[in-house]
């Protein structure tokens, strides 16, 4: 029961770590560092919803949980399990593995759905989009909604609606084909997977959700903060107000309320001077980087 | 882009300017300045039914090709993703900003007003980073 204990731990750990991002102010002067506390977060979650089950099964071996597995496997190579492990540890034991089976394939259909809808776009944009001297190195799509968007992958492309380029003075234009970029070069998309597939494993569980969220905006604000290293913080700014409060023609009002309140939060830190480091975020990154290697230390000894 | 994929814009395009269903003859006297293979143009098109972009029906004993969908729709179906309507975060497309609505949109407006941006010659006017 100790290591059930020790996960036990690392998964109250990582709820308090998260209750903290999500209520704090620091995330969003330190996008970079919250994403990774959230990466640690993700990975000491997933591997301990494989390992409580599995510890307790285990729990007639009396050793670590990865020395108990090697075990396990010899028993069940040799033919003969010990007296002491009954048909409820083995039960909790399959739990654990079909716990990680499912990340497993939650993560692979994660991946194929992206891959598959990233090559629809690129083949549909191959045959409708168009080169514009006006939005170098992207793709211009001939709509009247304002959009921009990044299709990730090796051969990534950017995407900007004609609605957008008449809507964008050519500076703020340049300042969001940047924060495009960024995604692409950072690729982003995988920093969003393990969330993307947590939510697919556990759809309506509103803490995955969320977590799922608050990365997303994280991503979007790392992205601003690469575009404020070539462009200044009011174009950025502007271009954002002006983008989310372009009338949309394709869509009826009303039906994307759901992040409206994220755009505010860009602006409002673009309109605050970057600061340094605040002490919080070193400590929740210490954290969470001791909390993801417990896990693993727990399977690999 | 690939000459493949410039080719198989060639041909979408010919389809879209034509009202009716055409033949992979039709597609190559279309494309006569390009002066392109029979076999070319053949595979292109089946290319191009492969990913379930033009459809194909026999007549007599040519087969003839049309466009699945319009030009307007696949343009369409690109915004539509990249709008999120399903509201489905995925990691397949990351977007700049959606638009926003009511009293959010109040405040991005005032913002934007605030920050007394003017960008209208096109470079960065002002690089003013004074804020308190």
């Amino acid at each position: 029961m100790l290591y059930t204990a020790h996960f036990g731990a690392a998964v109250l750990g990582c709820y308090l770590i998260a209750l903290a991002m999500l209520r704090s102010r620091w995330p969003a002067s330190s996008p970079t560092i919250a994403i990774l506390c959230w990466q640690g977060v993700g990975l000491a979650v997933g591997l301990s919803a494989i390992g409580i089950p599995l510890s307790i099964g285990l729990a007639p071996y009396a050793e670590p949980p990865g020395t108990s597995l090697r075990l396990l496997a010899e028993d069940l190579a040799g033919g003969r399990l010990p007296a002491e492990l009954g048909v409820g540890h083995l039960a909790l034991i399959s739990v654990g593995l079909g716990v990680g089976a499912v990340l497993f394939w939650s993560t692979g259909s994660s991946l194929r759905h992206a891959f598959r809808a990233r090559q629809r776009q690129r083949d549909l944009l191959a045959l409708v989009a168009r080169a514009d001297p006006a939005a170098p190195g992207a793709l211009v799509l001939d709509h009247p909604s304002a959009t921009a968007y990044c299709v990730p992958g090796l051969r990534p492309r950017v995407v900007i609606s004609a609605g957008a380029l008449s809507l964008l003075p050519r500076a703020e234009l340049a300042a969001v084909l940047s924060h495009e970029q960024a995604h692409a070069k950072e690729r982003h998309d995988l920093v969003l997977l393990p969330f993307t597939a947590l939510v697919r494993a556990l759809p309506g569980v509103t803490w995955v959700v969320r977590a799922l969220a608050a990365v997303a905006l994280l991503v979007e604000m790392r992205a601003d903060d690469r575009a404020r290293r070539q462009h200044t913080d009011e174009l950025l700014a502007a271009a954002l107000a002006r983008f989310a409060t372009a009338p949309s023609r394709a869509t009826p009002a009303g039906m994307l309320a759901a992040a409206d309140h994220d755009i505010v939060a860009r602006v409002r830190r673009l309109r605050a001077p970057l600061g340094p480091t605040p002490l919080a975020a070193m400590a929740a990154l210490t954290a969470s980087t001791m909390l993801a290697m417990l896990p693993i230390a727990l399977f690999l000894a | 882009m690939t000459r493949l994929g410039e080719l198989e814009r060639a041909v979408m395009d010919v389809l879209w300017d034509r009202s009716g269903p055409a033949t992979v003859r039709e597609v190559v006297d279309a494309l006569d300045g390009r002066d392109l293979a029979y076999t070319t143009v053949m595979t292109v098109l089946d290319r191009l039914a492969g990913k379930g972009m033009v459809e194909r029906e026999r007549h007599g004993r040519a087969w003839s090709y049309l466009p699945a969908a319009g030009r307007d729709a696949y343009i369409a179906q690109l915004m539509l993703d990249a709008l999120d309507l399903a509201g489905e975060r995925d990691a397949a497309l990351v977007r700049f900003a959606r638009s926003v609505t009511g009293d959010e949109a109040d405040v991005l407006r005032a913002a934007l007003e605030a920050g007394g941006t003017t960008t209208g010659g096109g470079t960065p006017s002002g690089k003013s980073r004074d804020k308190a």
